[in-house]
């Protein structure tokens, strides 16, 4: 019988009882005919038992307390203005990840690359738009037309040739997108460039020595060994990106958060909205969630045995 | 009619590789000090040391993996990593350099198979990304190859799904695909169970046979005796002694030499 192989559960019990034992130790009998029994973990059993009366009490209390008002949560659910409200959410989410991861990993390889110039550049954008609070940001974009009145194509300090009225240049959500999209790009920027110094060295080596060409030695060796280390910390950001999205209604611009208090607002019904809000964000994280597994078990090709 | 040229070429036979006063430090390390040396198309080179004696930093000048501080070194007639202009050398760009190494293949100790990819995409990156090759000639080239180091079977597979000296020799088809006229090995058994050496070792004496120009740094000795057409011996940046492997292995001049081979003989 291999030691190796799993204990065995439920095997009968052999022919040595506790009178066994004496004789097994002088006789040198086969160890592996004895019954073996497991380690038994008997305060695991107390704590699913404490675990699960606390959440019976948690789900009573959800299903009897009248505050929760479920009837109210039910009509605004699926109410029009919240699922535009859901859309403008993804939207914002959807446009500040694309271009945000966008602009960061190029942003990471500038900093990565051996010149001075691109590195420092690269540096510079991401010590400032980490330093200011995002919606310090965002306001300041919403501002804008408040500092400078029109953008004007031309040759610096002289005659310019075509200009634009900033005021409708910037609307509201263009602001909101680039503010978003400008402060996540910063952030993934350092997750883009943390997985590609995770990339062993000899992947790029190796591509150099083959005469690969350099745009194709980073997007085809190492950007997608690099996405195995990148996508749990993405996935954080873009899960946070969303949530974080509700900072905008700062700015008056219909997303989930802003909506729902411009609802709670007028008839007063607070903690139900709020939970059209928290359900709202739940399911889709968790749809961001399950999206992430896929993914990331598509970058893990290769790596399992 | 010809006969004039055919004097003129066969009376210097081709030189593949040639290596002048080629100087090398890390920070303040000297790791190269001076090499002179001289491959001839079709030979085999065998370069042995102690650890630290400059073997691999020598190999990937070659292709440019790393810089010389000093000397130069030329390849197939054309300089690596500048261009002479008058008297002035100009730095390569990236691009050119790049082009330069699809002539030299590169087979490193620890394999670096890119693992994301399959065995075939491994194989025919190179040709198709750098010498934009059609992928189906890409492929089919790939196939012969992976067939002469005996994994015709495994061109679907991931690499960590092979073992170690199969990981290597798709590395040499690798290398082999982009058809280069020089093929440099750093030490490409070093990474290997003791009993995975033949296997690799068995490819590349088969493509020494098949008159494949070659450097080879390695600790085989055995390889050294049986292939090489010239051993060189390397000792803290310096090549101390050099010649065919009878006169190196068996009968050294150099005390550092005997030292070296006595103790892994």
């Amino acid at each position: 019988m291999s030691l190796t192989s799993d204990p065995p559960l439920d095997r009968p019990t052999g022919p040595h009882t506790d009178s066994g034992t004496a004789t097994d130790m002088d006789g040198g009998v086969d160890h592996g005919a004895l019954t073996v029994v497991p380690v038994r973990h008997p305060w695991r059993w107390v704590a699913v038992a404490v675990t699960a009366v606390l959440l019976a009490q948690f789900l009573h209390g959800l299903v009897t307390n009248p505050g929760w008002e479920w009837d109210v949560f039910a009509r605004f659910f699926t109410a029009e203005t919240i699922l535009k409200a859901v859309g403008v959410t993804l939207q914002l989410t959807f446009y500040g990840t694309v271009i945000g991861f966008a602009l960061g990993i190029v942003l990471a390889f500038m900093r990565l690359s051996a010149s001075p110039f691109l590195s420092a550049v690269a540096y510079a954008y991401i010590w400032a738009f980490r330093s200011i609070p995002l919606i310090v940001q965002l306001l300041f974009w919403f501002n804008l037309a408040y500092l400078y009145k029109e953008l004007q194509f031309g040759i610096p300090f002289g005659p310019g040739f075509f200009s634009f009225d900033t005021m409708n240049l910037v609307g509201a959500m263009s602001a909101a997108v680039l503010g978003l999209a400008l402060h996540q790009a910063a952030y993934a920027a350092e997750i883009v460039r943390g997985g590609v110094l995770a990339v062993d060295s000899g992947q790029l080596e190796a591509a150099a020595a083959l005469g690969i060409p350099r745009y194709r030695q980073l997007w085809r060796i190492v950007l997608p060994q690099a996405m195995r280390s990148i996508l749990p910390n993405a996935a954080n950001e873009i899960i946070s990106l969303f949530k974080g999205t509700s900072i905008v209604s700062v700015m008056a611009i219909g997303e989930l958060f802003y909506q729902v208090q411009v609802v709670y607002g007028r008839n007063g019904r607070v903690v139900p909205l709020l939970m059209v809000a928290t359900v709202w964000y739940i399911l889709l994280t968790t749809a961001l969630s399950v999206l992430q597994h896929y993914v990331e078990r598509h970058y893990a090709k290769g790596a399992a045995r | 009619m010809s006969s004039t040229t055919k004097d003129t070429t066969t009376d210097s036979p081709d030189v593949m590789v040639e290596i002048r006063a080629v100087h090398k430090s890390f920070g303040t390390l000297e790791v190269l000090r001076g090499i002179d040396l001289s491959v001839r198309a079709g030979e085999v080179t065998v370069v042995l040391g102690p650890s630290g004696s400059g073997k691999s930093t020598l190999l990937r000048t070659i292709n440019h993996l790393e810089k010389v501080d000093h000397g130069w070194i030329s390849f197939d007639g054309t300089l690596v990593g500048y261009r002479r202009d008058g008297n002035k050398l100009y730095e390569l760009r990236e691009r050119e350099v790049l082009r330069q190494r699809t002539r030299i293949g590169f087979v490193f100790q620890n394999f670096n198979l890119f693992p994301h990819l399959t065995v075939l995409e491994n194989i025919i990156e190179a040709p198709v990304s750098a010498l934009r090759r059609p992928r189906k000639d890409a492929v089919a080239a790939a196939e012969k190859l992976l067939a002469r180091v005996g994994l015709a079977d495994k061109a679907g597979v991931y690499p960590k799904q092979l073992s170690g000296g199969q990981q290597q020799r798709v590395a040499i088809a690798r290398a082999l695909a982009l058809e280069p006229k020089l093929l440099l090995f750093d030490e490409p058994t070093s990474a290997l169970d003791p009993e995975l050496v033949g296997e690799v070792l068995d490819v590349i004496k088969d493509l020494a046979r098949g008159g494949t120009t070659m450097i080879v740094v390695t600790h085989e000795i055995g390889f050294a005796r049986e292939v090489a057409d010239t051993v060189v011996f390397m000792d803290e940046g310096r090549i101390v002694e050099q010649g065919a492997p009878a006169d190196v292995l068996d009968r050294p001049d150099n005390p550092r030499t005997r030292a070296f081979l006595s103790k892994v003989l």
